[in-house]
């Protein structure tokens, strides 16, 4: 499936970009698999998910857990926890 | 009475107070107690220059919506309002504002603190910060704290 991936703060930066379209293999199914997929991508992302419990994924712009199936997902936000406020 | 709606707005130019407070409560006569809560850019004693905010568009406004109509329902909120700035903002310079609304004061005072509990912890929002001397500094790291002070709400 083709998914829209988009990255902010040092996500962003550690990856280089801040979104891209990709294309995923049959076997991501989850978002631990994405992030393990994309972490397999180049030494960049695997610097950015090098500690995949502190990242925080949305799909279509809604907070989910990483035990979530991504079908569905036109939009992946992958970004490290919230500081606002 | 319908469920009021809240007030949602991410913005770079500055928010006023007043203005906001008069917005929520101007030609209503069942509000009782207004509280607001601005947030501000600390200057670190002189080591930070700016802070540079950066958000998901679409979804912040989204997240901070859900946010404050959770507060409206749990509290029975007449009225809430949520600001958010982003881009650079310098030390002394305005970062959020909240205010709640209710007939008495301490829905108003809870409403506020549940809304900026969980704005900190869930809305898209992440500061940089520009040190002093010129340097561009780390990102701001999430404080197990704020953490903590979400889930007291439980």
């Amino acid at each position: 499936m083709k998914v829209n991936l988009i990255y902010f703060a040092w996500v962003r930066e550690r990856i280089g970009k801040a979104e891209e379209e990709v294309e995923l293999p049959e076997s991501v199914v989850t978002v631990d698999d994405l992030l393990s997929h994309l972490k397999g991508l180049g030494e960049e992302y695997e610097t950015a998910l090098e500690f995949p419990d502190v990242i925080r994924v949305a799909i279509n712009q809604e907070h989910v857990e990483h035990d979530e199936a991504i079908s569905g997902a036109r939009e992946i936000g992958i970004f490290p926890p919230m500081t606002g406020g | 009475m319908s469920v009021p709606s809240p007030t949602i707005r991410v913005q770079a130019h500055d928010f006023d107070l007043q203005m906001e407070v008069n917005a929520l409560t101007g030609g209503r006569t069942d509000i009782g107690a207004v509280v607001s809560f601005v947030g501000l850019c600390r200057g670190e004693q002189g080591k930070l220059s700016a802070l540079e905010l950066e958000h998901y568009p679409g979804m912040a406004e989204t997240e901070m919506k859900r946010i404050a109509d959770l507060a409206i329902e749990r509290f029975s909120l007449t009225g809430a309002t949520a600001i958010h700035r982003y881009g650079r903002i310098e030390p002394g310079q305005n970062i959020v504002l909240v205010i709640a609304a209710a007939p008495h004061r301490h829905a108003a005072f809870d409403g506020a603190n549940f809304i900026m509990d969980f704005l900190k912890t869930s809305a898209p929002f992440w500061k940089k910060e520009h040190v002093a001397d010129g340097t561009s500094g780390a990102w701001i790291t999430a404080k197990d704290i704020d953490d903590k002070a979400k889930d007291k709400w439980r």
